[in-house]
C-alpha cells in the first residue's frame, strides 16, 4: 500500500514529463533500427527465416524497456535520493525504506512495460510484425523491468558518486544489449559468450519477444521466461536491504 | 498533563562516534520543547529517532504510549516533519507538492487539494499556488515546508532547526506561524541554535551538549538557575586584559567567563561591578553592560565543555 502511495508521486511527475521522457527513450531504439535497417539490410538478405529489419525489431523493443527501467532507478535513483532527497521526504511520511524503494521500481517497472510497447507500436505500424501473440510482449517487458529496475537499484545503492554510474552502463547494461542477441543471431558468438549469455536476462528476453512478434510461440519460450523471472526473483530482494541501510541508521 | 514523547536512557553510536550518550526527557502534550545546542550536540539525532530515521539501539523511546525500535507508520501518521534541510519535490509545484504529500497519507486527491489550499492560505503562499519550488525565496521555501508538514493534521510536529539560513522578517513570520499552531494545542519540538529563537517560542528547553543533556527548564528558569542577573560583555582584545582579573571579579562575588576570545563578567549587582571596572584597569568604555539572558545560560553550559 505506501508503496503505491510512492509510486503515485512518480506518476504525478511523470504526468509532467512524459512527452521529452517518451521522446528520449524512443529515439535511441528508432536510430538503431533505421541504422542498422538501412545499413545492414543491404549486405543481409535474411536471417533466420525473416528480413533484418523483422530480427532487429523485437530487439529495439526489448532495448527501449531496458533502458526505461535501467536510467530511472540509476540516474533517477540516485538524484531523488542524493540530490533532491525525495526519500527522506517521503519517509517523513507514513511509509517504510522498503515502500519508498519498491515504489521505485514499481515505476522502473511501468516505465519499462510503457516505453517497450511503445516501441511495440511503431514496429508493428512499419509491418514488422507478423504475429497477434506480440500482445504477449507488455507482459514480457514487465518481468524484465523488474530484473533491470533491480540491478540498477542494487548498484545505486552501493555507489556515492553518480559518476559511478557510468561504469554500470558501459560494464554491465552495454555487453547484455551487444552480446543479447539483439543485433545478430547469438549462435555465431564464441561458445562461452553464449554459455555467459544464459545469464543475461535481456538475452532471454529478447528470444521470446521475437518469437512472440513472429508468432513462433512454443513450449521452449517458457524456458526463458522462467530462466528470466528467476533472475528477478534472485535479484529483486537485494536492493531493499542495501538502500535500506543507507536510509535508516 | 499527557506525555507525547518520552525518552529514557537512549543512546546512539554510529561507528566509533557517540552521538547520544543516554538522555531522557518528556515532552508534553501541547507545549512547545526546544533542544538547544551546537551543531553535532545529538539535537538532530534525536529527532531522527522520533520520526523514523534512526533506530533506537539503546534504551527506550515511547511515542503517543508506544514503545518503537524504528517509528512506524502508523505512528509517523500523527508526526509533521519539518527537516533542516528544504526537501521540497522540485520535480513538482507549490500545490502539488502539498497534494502529493497529503496522499503518501492516503489523502484523497480531492481532500488533498483542500486541505492543501487551506494550508497555502495560512501560510500565505496563494499566490505561488501554482509556482515551481525552485523560484520561492529561501523563506517561502521554509513557510512551504511547514505546510507540508500540516497536512495530515499532526498532534506532534517536529522542527529541525526551522528557521535556519532565513533572513530576520522571514524568520519572524515563521515564528508568528508556529505560534498560531502551538495557539490550537499542537505540540511542538523544535532544535535550534538560536537563542532568540528558544527564547520567544519555547515553554520548556532541554541544553543538549555532546550527546548530553546539560540542563532543562523554561527560558527564565534557566536563566535564574545557571547565571548572575547581569552580565557584562568585555570587548576588547584577551592579551588587553589584566592579569588576575578573574580572581577579582570572583572575590567581588561575581564570576568570569571566557569563551573562545571573548570575555563576559557576570554579577548581581551590574552597576556595582561596572563602577569597579576602571579600578581593574578593565576600560568601561569598552564594556557593555546588560541582563543575563539565555545566551548566557548557552555559553556558560555548552562553552567551556562539561564545567557547569
Amino acid at each position: 500500500m505506501g508503496a503505491l502511495r510512492v509510486l503515485n508521486r512518480h506518476l504525478r511527475v511523470f504526468g509532467h514529463t512524459w512527452q521529452h521522457s517518451v521522446m528520449f527513450t524512443v529515439i535511441e531504439p528508432l536510430l538503431y533500427l533505421a541504422a542498422f535497417g538501412f545499413g545492414m539490410s543491404a549486405f543481409v538478405r535474411e536471417i533466420e527465416g525473416m528480413g533484418y529489419l523483422e530480427f532487429l525489431a523485437p530487439g529495439m523493443v526489448a532495448l527501449s524497456a531496458l533502458y526505461a527501467a535501467t536510467f530511472e532507478c540509476s540516474y533517477g535513483t540516485f538524484v531523488r535520493l542524493h540530490y533532491q532527497k525525495t526519500f527522506l521526504a517521503m519517509l517523513a511520511g507514513p511509509v517504510t525504506a522498503r515502500d519508498v524503494i519498491l515504489g521505485e521500481m514499481l515505476y522502473g517497472t511501468l516505465k519499462s512495460a510503457l516505453f517497450g510497447t511503445v516501441i511495440l507500436a511503431v514496429v508493428a505500424l512499419l509491418g514488422l510484425v507478423r504475429s497477434p501473440q506480440a500482445l504477449a510482449i507488455p507482459l514480457l517487458l514487465a518481468v524484465q523491468g523488474v530484473v533491470f529496475a533491480a540491478l540498477a537499484m542494487w548498484y545505486t545503492a552501493y555507489i556515492t558518486n553518480i559518476d559511478y554510474l557510468n561504469y554500470y552502463i558501459t560494464l554491465a547494461i552495454l555487453p547484455f544489449f551487444l552480446f543479447g542477441g539483439l543485433f545478430f543471431p547469438v549462435d555465431s558468438l564464441p561458445a562461452w559468450v553464449q554459455a555467459a549469455n544464459n545469464l543475461n536476462p535481456l538475452y532471454h528476453s529478447v528470444e521470446v519477444c521475437r518469437a512472440l512478434a513472429l508468432g513462433r510461440a512454443g513450449a521452449g519460450l517458457w524456458l526463458h521466461v522462467g530462466v528470466l523471472a528467476l533472475i528477478g526473483a534472485v535479484v529483486l530482494p537485494l536492493p531493499l536491504r542495501l538502500m535500506e541501510k543507507r536510509l535508516i541508521n | 498533563m499527557n506525555n507525547v514523547v518520552i525518552a529514557e536512557n537512549l543512546g546512539k553510536c554510529y561507528g566509533s562516534l557517540r552521538a547520544l550518550n543516554g538522555i531522557s526527557f518528556a515532552i508534553r502534550e501541547g507545549e512547545c520543547c526546544g533542544f538547544l545546542g551546537h551543531n553535532g550536540a545529538g539535537k538532530t539525532t534525536t529527532m531522527r529517532m522520533i520520526y523514523g530515521l534512526s533506530t533506537v539501539d539503546e534504551g527506550r523511546l515511547t511515542i503517543f504510549g508506544r514503545p518503537v525500535r524504528l517509528t512506524p507508520p502508523a505512528i509517523k501518521s500523527l508526526i509533521g516533519i519539518v527537516p533542516q534541510e528544504d526537501n521540497l519535490d522540485p520535480d513538482l509545484n507549490v500545490l502539488e507538492n502539498l497534494e502529493v504529500y497529503g496522499g503518501l497519507f492516503g489523502l484523497r486527491r480531492r481532500e488533498a487539494r483542500e486541505r492543501a489550499r487551506d494550508l497555502l492560505a495560512l501560510m500565505g503562499l496563494e499566490d505561488k499556488t501554482h509556482a515551481k519550488v525552485n523560484e520561492l525565496s529561501g523563506g517561502l521555501k521554509r513557510r512551504l515546508v511547514i505546510a507540508r508538514a500540516l497536512i495530515n493534521r499532526p498532534r506532534l510536529v517536529v522542527l529541525d532547526e526551522p528557521t535556519t539560513g532565513l533572513d530576520p522578517q522571514a524568520r519572524h513570520l515563521v515564528w508568528q506561524k508556529l505560534r498560531a499552531l502551538k495557539s490550537e494545542g499542537v505540540t511542538l519540538v523544535l532544535t535550534t541554535h538560536y537563542m532568540e529563537e528558544a527564547a520567544q517560542l519555547c515553554d520548556r528547553l532541554l541544553v543538549m551538549h555532546e550527546g548530553a543533556i546539560l540542563a532543562e527548564g523554561s527560558p527564565r528558569q534557566l536563566v535564574e538557575r545557571h547565571t548572575l542577573p547581569w552580565a557584562i560583555e568585555v570587548l576588547v582584545l584577551l592579551d588587553a586584559i589584566p592579569a588576575g582579573l578573574a580572581d577579582k571579579v570572583a572575590a567581588a562575588g561575581g564570576e568570569a567567563l571566557q569563551v573562545v576570545d571573548g570575555l563576559f563578567l557576570y554579577a548581581t549587582d551590574g552597576e556595582d561591578m561596572w563602577r569597579r571596572l576602571d579600578g581593574w584597569g578593565v576600560p568601561p568604555h569598552a564594556c557593555f553592560l546588560r541582563p543575563s539572558n539565555l545566551e548566557d545560560v548557552f555559553l556558560k553550559l555548552t562553552g567551556k565543555g562539561e564545567e557547569d
